[in-house]
């Protein structure tokens, strides 16, 4: 579907990327993840062709990104963002309609097939209730679904996520996730999502490529990457890795440093304990 | 072929109503406009006298012949100007508003006005008054200092290959305060403005003193073709709304498409400046209210509030030469008297519009 070969890139005189080499393939379902400013969100935007890569080379379906024109890119890939900013009194449909902008002609209006596409991704998300409510009035999670329909609208092969449970209550981000999983099990839209919260990637998502200062740190299911070594050495952070007990993925717990002393204390003596007998 | 424009008409039978309704609308503004004023002539005269002009018509002289060369040398080009200057500045608003994303932005807000004030300043510096096709030196210097000073901004925001909207506000900001200073120097300086200051003052102000159609045959096709042309960018424009990376993520080329709608709409502005000199508000407000009526969508919204501000700007020429008749105006009074309230009352109805 999209793979990555040696690419590197830097903003302005900042590096972020060092030949990374990534391969995703079609159908799959692929969470970055990573510490603030390890790349991910630059490997999204790279994936999608808005930043070009300083080395290296991208290409989508056998295509050099480089070779393609934005509208191309964006008639297969679709991207959905933290969250956006609308400045006008659009109603909930026409956002999603704009997701028909790279196949719509500079004069021409929407047809049928526009049409029926806007309808589909709005029934897929369960929004087609709130089609004429302004985009600004709606809550946070609707909004977010409203931004994955309009996403859903340029019906794309490949769905790009960037942190989009960010700014959303709990049950939102299930919500989100859920549509996303659906969407790859149904509709095999490989998916790749740059993502914040870690247990909520190893329940959703079947591979984690784990990034530290711009290179691939881990790449595998989630029981290997979601180490506690793996997590100390990328986020500085001690955690304790449990499982889930149902999923039977990694679930990642922490504990306040005050009590960690106590703990790990009444854990040796435990252990010490278990040796006595 | 006929079935197809049909089926495409009543599609966008809202659309095609409303721009209809707004046409009907302008034209009786320009009728009335060309009716009124120190020798009334009837409107159903003009109407005749007019189709006897262009459509080869010939209804026979019900009117005195002073009523024709009234109607015809003074009248009529000045109305179409005030309408093709509301209709220039109004879409010049939408195009600034709709990129960068303020409904708070106005044709002037990176650097256009002050570019023309400071070229129109120089002009009149001069002792000579050149005229080429009816044109004084004055608009041609105007037009050109408000296109030279947006390129100015541009090149000075221009980082890294990128335009970020936020340093192209904060150089129109500098370049607009520069420009200014610099003519405020003029002024205090040169005996010839001394002499001047109330042209120069009537250019600040904004006026249609247009006499000549010369001078509407060379902006005419600038204006009605900028924004024929900018019909083309409505549908980006309304992706635009998303932010720069949003319409990125949409596969719009930012850069390129940006540029074309910054130079589209400032060579609006620059068109209209040089027929009129600054006429605030119409820019600013029509838009708005065009966009609270009709929503959002460009592709309506950027005809409409052609057609709106130019109906606008003819009652508001209409109304500042005849308020205090004889004496005039300049329309940029009446623009503001009427805008700045209307554009108070907007802002309170609808803050949530601006909520960031």
């Amino acid at each position: 579907m999209i793979s990555f070969s040696q690419v590197s890139f830097s903003y302005d005189e900042s590096p972020v990327l060092h030949h990374i080499d990534l391969a995703v393939e079609k159908g799959e379902m692929v969470a970055l993840l990573g510490p603030n400013g390890s790349g991910k969100t630059t490997l999204i935007k790279l994936a999608c062709g808005v930043l070009r890569p300083a080395e290296g080379d991208i290409h989508l379906d056998g295509s050099s990104l480089r070779q393609l024109k934005r509208k191309q890119v964006a008639q297969r890939v679709a991207v959905v963002p933290q969250h956006f900013h609308m400045p006008f009194a659009f109603t909930l449909r026409e956002v999603v309609l704009l997701g028909r902008t790279p196949f719509l002609k500079a004069l021409s209006n929407e047809g049928e097939r526009d049409q029926q596409a806007v309808n589909r991704a709005m029934e897929g998300v369960g929004i087609e209730e709130l089609g004429q409510r302004f985009f600004n009035e709606l809550s946070g999670g609707e909004r977010q679904k409203g931004i994955l329909a309009m996403a859903l609208a340029q019906e794309p092969k490949l769905l790009l996520l960037d942190e989009p449970t960010a700014h959303l209550d709990i049950n939102h981000q299930m919500e989100i996730l859920e549509l996303v999983k659906g969407l790859n099990r149904e509709q095999r839209i490989t998916v790749i999502g740059a993502m914040h919260d870690l247990n909520l990637a190893a329940l959703y998502f079947d591979r984690l490529v784990l990034l530290k200062d711009g290179r691939i740190f881990a790449d595998g299911p989630p029981s290997q990457v979601l180490t506690e070594e793996n997590i100390r050495e990328v986020f500085g952070a001690w955690v304790q890795v449990i499982q889930h007990p149902w999923m039977k993925t990694p679930h990642i717990v922490i504990t306040p440093r005050s009590t960690q002393a106590r703990q790990s204390k009444s854990a040796s003596n435990i252990i010490g304990r278990t040796k006595e007998l | 072929m006929k079935a197809k424009m049909l089926a495409l008409l009543r599609r966008n039978r809202r659309t095609v109503l409303i721009l209809a309704c707004l046409v009907g609308i302008l034209l009786v503004c320009l009728l009335v406009a060309a009716a009124v004023g120190a020798v009334a002539i009837p409107p159903l005269d003009i109407v005749k006298m007019s189709l006897n002009k262009v459509a080869f018509t010939n209804f026979a002289p019900t009117w005195q012949t002073t009523d024709e060369t009234i109607l015809f040398q003074i009248r009529l080009p000045r109305v179409i100007a005030a309408a093709l200057v509301g209709a220039a500045l109004a879409a010049a608003g939408v195009l600034f508003q709709g990129l960068l994303r303020n409904p708070m932005a106005d044709p002037y807000i990176i650097g256009t006005s002050a570019g023309a004030a400071f070229g129109a300043t120089l002009a009149m510096m001069l002792p000579v008054s050149l005229l080429f096709h009816g044109f004084g030196l004055i608009p041609f210097a105007a037009f050109f200092g408000a296109l030279g000073a947006v390129f100015l901004v541009y090149n000075l925001a221009r980082v890294g290959g990128k335009t970020p909207v936020i340093s192209m506000l904060l150089a129109g900001f500098a370049v607009s305060s520069m420009l200014a200073a610099a003519m405020s120097f003029l002024i205090t300086m040169s005996d010839q403005l001394q002499l001047r200051l109330h042209s120069v003052f009537s250019f600040l102000m904004g006026g249609v003193w247009v006499s000549d159609w010369s001078q509407i045959a060379i902006i005419a096709p600038i204006i009605i073709g900028g924004i024929v042309v900018a019909r083309f960018f409505a549908f980006r424009l309304n992706a635009f709304s998303l932010g720069e990376e949003g319409a990125a993520y949409l596969g719009i080329d930012v850069e390129r498409d940006k540029l074309a709608i910054l130079g589209l709409g400032s060579l609006l502005t620059g068109a209209a400046v040089s027929l009129s000199g600054l006429v605030g508000f119409v820019g600013l407000v029509v838009p708005h209210a065009v966009r609270l009526v009709l929503g959002p969508d460009h592709r309506l919204l950027l005809p409409a509030a052609a057609l709106s501000g130019g109906a606008f700007l003819v009652v508001a020429d209409l109304l500042a030469r005849t308020v205090l008749a004889p004496s005039e105006i300049p329309v940029g009074i009446i623009t503001a008297l009427v805008g700045a309230p209307f554009f108070i009352y907007l802002l309170r109805r609808t803050r949530r519009e601006y909520a960031f």
